[in-house]
């Protein structure tokens, strides 16, 4: 058993009081005397020409104290793609300029030309409606496919749709045309991972403040990595020194990817503080977030998988097109190559891969990493066509896995897709979700079904992720332009309690509970007398935020590092306090005791001792007692996980609804069960969203259709149903400190292809020759697949 | 501008306010009660869900001049006059209810419109009322568990492990 509010213990949160009491603090609502309101002027065409912007009229507008026009920001830097991708050829990817306003050309509906500053925000709105641009409406580039053929470009000057073409691994490519050729069996199968919107519930906000004195700026915004926004700001667009720019996340109303990028909003108002010498806040409306909120997923896909007639797998070969949108968001180009090509032999031993990324230009909306990230289209591609396999060689779904299953006795492994798996025991994942499932009442379970006029489906899945973001040395020669490393800083006041700055951000993870429950069991003390202090870079050391899974494996193992400094130091100061030598000193339950006797000192004695350094050998030690330290990963972590869901089909409507939905996953040591679970509905109800409701739909001429939540589905309560969890099955993590791999994204991994192979198969036992269907599994589509 | 007066989690507040100035914008910007949110412009995500005389109101979709005399309740009046927690703010906590917090305030307010109405509602009654607030975080799960909870409905036995 856990101890009391220490590591693996469910405690409740203690954020939850100031959410649950409306005490909060968003960007948006914070007020600062005299602020200005900013509103943009957003393109309503796809592709267009800017001939003319007359702003004269909007400057006459009652309030009006600025407008800003692409003009304003041709002499500064673009927002830049953070990750470099060479193309097959050796060529580097294609990166046209990413301005702070659009200039010259609009490339997608929502695409910002314009932003007027005024007393309030609706002045500020009326006046947008008073500016005057000729926009020369072009034809849209939407579909990848077409783009790729044409000769219309969204970005005349690199006379190409294709930022890259991109094969991983590249050498492998003749073994796996040599061994698809020459296999057993092959299985083909298409399909579309269906664009997303992230859609967290607090749209995007910023509020900017310029403090003339010194030159200096404060900027508030819906972040989840504030000093990689600070960075982008400063080295690469405005060119404002980081030591004049600070960087506030304050409470953020949930992330999900969409909130890591640097925006152009953001530039803006930081612009716009100065120049009318008052804070500037912006926040999106929510048609704003649907526009220009980085989308996610976008990728149309040939897989094929090459087995013997045991369904022993022998090789995979994906070739995918993937969407960009009009401009490279931070890490748009890394999402859909080293992020999910490497990700391509799932949980199996397979002894070639080769998987071929084409990243196209469109004029949509830029797209980026969204909860998962490139993991779950690796794992819908490889689950779905593994499904199908098994139906053409009449396998049993779990039995298929299992054959080609990497073994528990074969950790580490090297995959064939590049990368190397420290643990895992999948076999005992797929056993622990067989337990739960009850087969052997499917078939009863089916009838009841039948006899109502449904058909039922079981779905099985496997995913594993690649998390724990990220050994900087390998990404930095996969092309990062980033460390991804993390950073904590552990300072004991005087009278003993602690703050813990920390680099990793929360928006709904609950660090500020699980982060002192940590280092409340290394120091013997109650977690309640430790603070959590994150968001703010003038409070916090040099962090890289959080998204990837990687707060507890990165920032959490940086804190753990940090910690044991601090035992160390003190330890030696409790030696000198105790006047014996410091390898004779040994450190449990909160207390420092002389080996072999009950001579003892508490740790609050000695923070006191720190701080009031009396009697203190200062030859040989520093007073206080506040320590730092950077992890950086020595690999990524690999969360795996076993699902199942049972659905029902209408066969005469086609309508699905989920009867069970089991998630069993190895997350590595839970620190907090609650939270971990927490994780998992919420990334499960993300992944079924995908898989049955979501789907951002544009049509010819680049209008986004699904602009709202009257037209975009987001997942309500009535389409989920509770989770079954286990986190039984756990093989720690082998190389940081905790053990610990991380859990937010696998829910939204792994349900997406759980949820499509039930469908189907609920289809095939209603006699319905159908082998896949696009997501979203609306009732139309599903319907008309089984006509 | 129009002058209104209302009362507010119990006490008595007025402002001026130009007539197109929604119920939400008045309770976050003039009264600075920043618990009820805005995310969305259509009346679906549920984060502005205020009572106004004792029925739940999305406060983005009615004027502030449309509230003039009204009672209304919103997220920061909640807990009980000793400042703790009510049951279902209590229950959202000790079922981890709530993850970024952002549509918690809804949620809450929905969930007490709904327990006043029907104090111990089914899972499918539950998730059916909660069609006006989405949540982006949970998945639902420990909201829907919550409710049940907070309506003395043993939530113990709920897809245990």
């Amino acid at each position: 058993m856990p101890k009391d509010g220490g590591i693996g213990a469910a405690t409740t949160r203690r954020e939850d009081v100031r959410f649950l009491t409306g005490k909060g603090t968003y960007t948006d609502d914070i007020q600062r005397f005299g602020q200005a309101a900013a509103v943009f002027a957003r393109s309503q065409v796809a592709n267009g020409l800017i001939k003319s912007i007359d702003t004269s009229a909007a400057a006459a507008m009652p309030g009006v104290l600025a407008i800003f026009t692409g003009d304003d920001f041709v002499d500064v830097g673009g927002n830049p793609a953070g990750w470099l991708i060479n193309s097959r050829d050796g060529e580097p990817m294609k990166e046209p300029k990413r301005p702070v306003l659009a200039h010259g050309k609009v490339r997608h509906v929502g695409d910002a030309y314009a932003a007027v500053i005024a007393e309030t925000a609706e002045q500020a709105r009326d006046a947008v409606e008073a500016i005057e641009a000729d926009i020369e409406e072009l034809p849209a580039i939407v579909d990848m496919a077409a783009a790729l053929a044409g000769d219309n470009y969204v970005h005349d000057e690199i006379e190409t749709n294709q930022c890259f073409d991109w094969g991983w691994i590249e050498d492998n490519r003749a073994a796996v045309d040599e061994a698809i050729k020459n296999a057993p069996h092959v299985t083909t199968l298409e399909l579309v991972n269906n664009r997303l919107v992230p859609n967290a519930v607090e749209p995007r906000s910023s509020m900017a403040e310029y403090n003339a004195s010194d030159d200096s700026y404060v900027l508030h915004t819906t972040s989840q990595n504030p000093h990689l926004t600070r960075l982008l700001i400063s080295a690469f667009v405005l060119g404002i020194p980081e030591n004049k720019l600070t960087v506030i996340a304050p409470d953020v109303g949930g992330g999900f990817g969409s909130k890591i990028y640097h925006y152009g909003e953001e530039a803006l108002v930081l612009a716009a503080a100065k120049k009318v010498g008052r804070p500037v806040r912006w926040t999106a409306d929510r048609t704003e977030s649907f526009l220009t909120d980085a989308h996610g997923r976008d990728h149309v896909t040939k897989i094929e998988l090459a087995c013997d007639k045991d369904g022993k797998f022998l090789a995979f070969r994906t070739e995918t097109m993937a969407n960009v949108g009009a401009y490279l968001s931070n890490f748009s180009t890394a999402t859909p190559t080293f992020l999910h090509g490497t990700l391509m032999a799932g949980n199996y031993t397979v002894p070639v891969i080769y998987t071929n990324v084409k990243a196209v230009f469109t004029n949509t909306a830029p797209v980026d990493a969204y909860r998962g990230a490139g993991r779950p289209e690796a794992t819908f591609s490889i689950e779905r066509v593994i499904d199908k396999a098994a139906r053409e060689l009449g396998i049993d779904p779990m039995e298929i896995r299992r054959r080609n299953f990497i073994k528990a006795d074969q950790f580490p492994y090297a995959g064939a897709a590049g990368l190397e798996y420290d643990s895992g025991d999948y076999h005992a994942l797929m056993d622990k979700l067989e337990q739960k499932v009850d087969r052997a009442g499917f078939a009863a379970r089916r009838a009841a079904s039948e006899a109502k006029g449904k058909l039922r489906g079981l779905g099985i899945n496997t995913y594993v992720e690649a998390c724990g973001i990220a050994p900087s040395n390998l990404v930095g020669v996969l092309g990062s332009r980033v460390g991804l490393y993390d950073a904590a800083t552990v300072r004991v006041n005087a009278t003993g309690n602690l703050a813990i700055m920390v680099g990793a951000h929360s928006h709904g993870q609950g660090h500020e509970t699980v982060f002192p429950q940590i280092v409340g069991e290394m120091l013997g003390i109650d977690p309640a007398s430790i603070e959590i202090v994150h968001g703010d870079t003038s409070k916090i050391p040099f962090g890289m935020g959080t998204y990837g899974s990687r707060s507890l494996a990165v920032c959490g193992s940086a804190m753990v590092r940090a910690t044991e400094k601090i035992i160390a130091k003190a330890s030696k100061i409790a030696a000198h306090m105790l006047e014996a030598s410091a390898e004779d000193v040994e450190f449990a339950d909160g207390a420092f005791t002389v080996k072999g006797t009950d001579k003892s000192v508490g740790f609050g004695e000695v923070a006191l001792k720190a701080y009031i350094p009396h009697e203190f050998p200062i030859e040989d030690i520093e007073p206080g007692l506040e320590e730092t330290a950077f992890y950086d990963p020595a690999n990524f972590t690999y969360p795996a996980g076993a699902y199942a869901c049972e659905v029902e089909v209408d066969p005469d409507t086609g309508q699905v609804s989920i009867e069970r939905f089991i998630a069993v996953d190895d997350v590595g040591n839970v620190m907090n069960p609650i939270i971990v679970q927490g994780q998992i509905h919420g990334g499960v109800g993300q992944g079924v969203g995908q898989a049955l409701l979501e789907g951002a739909v544009y049509d010819s001429e680049g209008q986004l259709l699904t602009g709202s939540y009257m037209d975009y589905t987001m997942p309500r309560a009535a389409d989920l149903p509770f989770v079954e969890i286990d986190n039984s099955c756990v093989t720690p993590c082998t190389h940081n400190p905790l053990g610990v791999k991380g859990c937010g994204e696998a829910g939204a991994i792994g349900s997406p292809a759980t949820v499509v192979n039930a469908v189907v198969d609920a289809l095939q036992s209603g006699g319905k020759d159908v082998t896949h269907i696009d997501m979203p599994l609306t009732p139309g589509r599903v319907w008309a697949a089984m006509q | 501008m129009t002058d209104i007066s209302m009362t507010v989690n119990g006490k008595a507040v007025s402002g001026s306010v130009e007539g197109r100035t929604l119920l939400v914008d008045f309770l976050r910007n003039d009264l600075r009660l920043t618990g009820t949110h805005v995310g969305c412009d259509t009346s679906q995500c549920g984060a502005c869900v205020v009572h106004v005389d004792g029925l739940a109101v999305k406060a983005c979709t009615m004027f502030a001049a449309e509230a003039d005399g009204a009672e209304v309740a919103t997220i920061e009046g909640q807990a009980n006059a000793d400042g703790s927690l009510n049951v279902i703010q209590q229950a959202f906590q000790d079922h981890h209810g709530l993850q970024c917090g952002f549509c918690t305030p809804g949620m809450v307010m929905s969930a007490a419109a709904l327990l006043k109405d029907n104090p111990k509602p089914t899972e499918a009654e539950i998730r059916d009322y909660l069609e006006g607030n989405i949540c982006r975080c949970t998945g639902y799960h420990n909201i829907v568990k919550a409710i049940m909870a907070a309506s003395g409905q043993d939530v113990g036995a709920i897809a245990a492990e």
